[in-house]
């Protein structure tokens, strides 16, 4: 009953996105999600970071399907060769600047300021971190930077840990989504705490995308599972041995646990339930 | 003496910022290039006038693939 309740308030808050169609045949493009007034027809998001080659990124970036993948700012190095961001542009997909790297909300502001700038989109990926070995976001000077890139315009989106009502007090803030982690960036851990995630799916009405942790096609199943609108993946992908293939599998992986969420999974129990029935048993 | 991406460099002082810009090899119209002085950002359309003072810290950015 409970669990009834807080499906029909989670779909409430979700508007459109809470809308999960039947699973039936048809392509992974007919169920959009809008962040921002936005439509994405992927609900995979993807990290452009630590793939070996250009070639190699552009080839994933097809074969998972996304349409939005983030981009880091840094230095610019005149003797580099090849341009990621025409590589962006020949596949099609939207850039979505990220702060990484930065440790306080004036960095992470100004990072997003030059993003705005360099690429023409106010949306920003904020990460505002507190600790060089774990990269967890420091949440008091996220909360902070939010609330000043919300004032001047910006779509945020903000990197933060799984804790409920730091994703309500960033919604509050007026950001567009949430993006909490399902374990520290590049650990390959999972989902180190689904109650948490299930419970932010709960506490917010803006789009929940699963970003870090995810180590293999389960664990973004899981997060759509779980109730997240969308899952972002990056190193799970690019340090993989075979980056398109594990490309193509987590594509696979969010529908189906899309589709899962929306077929509604049977309550877990201790003992057997038997699904053949007693009626009718021979007796010998 | 100017801060270029981190580089000390005796050739910038006293130019505008897209003077310095092409100590890079950037031209006016870099696509996805953004530019701060001293911790503030230039708008593209202030490159040809902005002056660079002595002792300017310089940042020029640009998509790299990250996160």
């Amino acid at each position: 009953m409970a669990d009834s309740q807080a499906r029909q308030r989670t779909q409430q808050g979700q508007g459109e996105n809470g809308h999960v169609p039947i699973a039936t045949p048809g392509p992974p493009e007919s169920d959009p999600l809008t962040i921002a007034g936005r439509t994405l027809h992927s609900r995979l998001l993807l990290g452009t970071g630590g793939f070996p080659s250009l070639e190699l990124l552009a080839e994933s970036i097809r074969a998972s399907g996304s349409e939005l993948v983030t981009v880091a700012l840094r230095r610019i190095d005149p003797a580099a060769s090849g341009s990621l961001i025409e590589v962006l542009e020949r596949e099609g997909v939207e850039l979505l600047p990220n702060t990484a790297g930065c440790f306080t909300a004036r960095d992470a502001v100004l990072t997003a300021k030059l993003a705005r700038e360099a690429f023409g989109t106010d949306w920003v990926k904020l990460e505002v971190i507190g600790d060089e070995d774990t990269l967890l976001p420091d949440a008091p000077e996220l909360l902070r930077a939010a609330e000043l890139l919300v004032d001047d315009g910006f779509v945020v989106l903000p990197y933060t840990t799984d804790d409920p009502v730091l994703a309500r007090r960033l919604v509050d803030v007026g950001c567009a989504a949430v993006m909490p982690l399902g374990a520290p960036i590049g650990s390959g851990m999972g989902i180190r705490n689904p109650y948490n995630i299930a419970l932010i799916r709960e506490a917010v009405s803006v789009p929940v995308v699963l970003d870090a942790g995810v180590g293999t096609a389960s664990d973004a199943t899981l997060a759509m599972e779980l109730g997240c609108d969308a899952v972002m993946v990056a190193s799970a992908v690019s340090r993989a041995q075979d980056p398109v293939a594990m490309a193509g599998a987590m594509r696979h992986a969010v529908r189906a646990g899309r589709l899962a969420r929306g077929a509604g999974r049977i309550p877990r129990r201790t003992y057997a339930t038997a699904s053949s029935p007693d009626v009718g048993l021979a007796e010998f | 003496m100017i801060y270029l991406n981190g580089n000390p460099r005796d050739d910038g002082a006293g130019q505008t910022l897209a003077g310095v810009l092409e100590l890079l090899n950037l031209a006016p119209d870099a696509r996805g290039v953004a530019v701060a002085v001293d911790g503030e950002v230039v708008p593209r359309a202030g490159w040809a006038t902005f002056a660079i003072r002595d002792g300017a810290r310089v940042e020029v950015l640009t998509a790299m693939q990250g996160g």
